[in-house]
């Protein structure tokens, strides 16, 4: 058994935020400057190299890209051969609202969504999502700081079987296209595919998380991810709304078992400044 | 420095500007602008149902949709880019119909935003939305007007130079 103590998680979900909040993924830049070799207008060039601009200024100045700097959404991944030395919950709202404090991130969260809506001040609480891995002995954690544009734009659907594949493309492109130019494009898309309700919504988000220019291992889905982004780029939505032939950078899909009655789709809008971390103990 | 070919507009708007001005155009924004965003929006609006004054005059000013995060020490301003404007859809035809005419933000505007955009003579620009650390750099001064209480979204008058943005909509 291997002890890891609860002040290193802390550490480790503050240095994740803040590098997540303050650094975009060469796979997200380097799309993006492809795009920008790509758009013809003016306007969809202009919004494509302020967001590069933007990368650059946020990366030098460590300051975050987007002032909305989300509601920080962790997966953890602990090996069933740790024993974390003190709570563990307790270390990742710690880390988190340290992150929030040193990195000058915004209070995004209100405590009550219906009623009242009194901001916690702190950003808190993160949402924590737990695997357990059998014969391991690490700690893995991922971190999405998760803007609203974007999430606001996100859908889910039960679909029945028979909705099959066309089913699917079409929800996926009808909700880019009801999202418009409010989610921020260009956009990346994360797709859940199957097991229930709340599981379909899970693989979504951590489909978003995926590197930019990763090929699906299954065929059939790979193909799937090549019609859906060539179907929303001929939405003409472009980058910031603009218009142009970038409304997203990638769709990725991502699937798990479902029930013989049932094909959940979740489409899961992260926006350009798709800021994700991940690191071990 | 992004070098771009852009109409250099001062705010406050004039009749004569928004006329002059029209979707597509890329424009260089300099002037005083208000933040709004939910929070503030639904204030605003119950004082004017109430008939009751509210925290800046209205009239001919233009609103940024947005919600600064935290200024570094030493800074005017933290990262500012846009919120989505079609949430405060619900409340902007009041705020047209009580004198708003500039409105700066992301995204697409709803039927009733348009035609008051149409008769009064409104005007509706778009700023990338995640460009929030560039954003902040054409902010030069920022000042607290009202309802301190909301945090980020408490309505601040920014003075902001050459703030880069494309003309969306006039309804």
């Amino acid at each position: 058994m291997r002890i890891i103590q609860a002040s290193e998680v802390e550490a480790l979900i503050k240095q994740l935020i803040l590098d997540a909040e303050f650094n975009i993924g060469d796979d997200i830049r380097s799309a993006l400057q492809t795009a920008l070799l790509r758009e013809t207008t003016a306007p969809a060039r202009l919004a494509l190299e302020q967001i590069l601009e933007n990368q650059r200024i946020a990366a030098s100045e460590q300051t975050p890209l987007c002032q909305d700097t989300g509601m920080i959404v962790v997966f953890a991944y602990l090996g069933q051969d740790v024993h974390i030395d003190g709570g563990f919950e307790e270390a990742i709202q710690s880390g988190a609202r340290s992150a929030f404090h040193e990195g000058y991130l915004r209070a995004s969260v209100v405590a009550d969504p219906l009623f009242d809506r009194i901001n916690t001040r702190d950003n808190s609480p993160a949402i924590i999502h737990l695997r357990l891995l059998p014969d391991d002995d690490n700690l893995r954690l991922l971190v999405i700081p998760k803007g609203f544009g974007s999430e606001n734009m996100s859908a889910i659907r039960m679909f029945p079987p028979s909705a099959g594949r066309d089913g699917v493309v079409d929800f996926i492109v009808d909700t880019v296209r009801r999202a418009g130019s409010k989610p921020c494009p260009p956009t990346i898309i994360g797709v859940g595919i199957g097991g229930t309700f709340e599981q379909c919504a899970q693989i979504a988000k951590l489909a978003t998380a995926r590197r930019v220019g990763s090929i699906n291992p299954d065929e059939r889905y790979a193909a799937l991810e090549s019609e859906c982004l060539e179907r929303v780029n001929a939405l003409g939505i472009g980058p910031a709304g603009y218009g142009g032939i970038t409304t997203a950078l990638a769709v990725h899909i991502s699937c798990v078992p479902t029930h013989i009655a049932g094909m959940p789709v979740a489409v899961n809008i992260v926006c350009h400044a798709s800021r994700h971390s991940e690191g071990s103990l | 420095m992004i070098a771009v070919n852009a109409i250099d507009i001062t705010l406050p708007l004039t009749p004569e500007i928004i006329s002059s001005l029209n979707p597509g155009d890329i424009v260089r924004i300099t002037g005083t602008v208000y933040t709004a965003r939910d929070a503030a929006h639904k204030r605003v609006t119950e004082s004017l149902a109430n008939g009751e004054p509210l925290p800046f005059d209205l009239v001919g000013q233009t609103i940024y949709y947005a919600g600064p995060a935290p200024a570094k020490p030493g800074h005017v301003v933290g990262p500012c880019g846009p919120t989505t404007s079609a949430r405060m859809d619900a409340y902007t035809p009041q705020l047209i119909k009580a004198g708003l005419r500039g409105m700066i933000g992301k995204g697409e505007r709803s039927d009733a935003v348009r035609g008051a955009m149409r008769e009064y003579g409104a005007i509706y620009f778009g700023v990338v939305g995640g460009a929030a650390a560039l954003i902040a750099r054409c902010v030069k001064r920022c000042a607290l007007v009202a309802y301190k209480d909301l945090g980020t979204e408490a309505i601040r008058r920014l003075d902001v130079e050459d703030m880069v943005a494309v003309v969306l909509d006039k309804g």
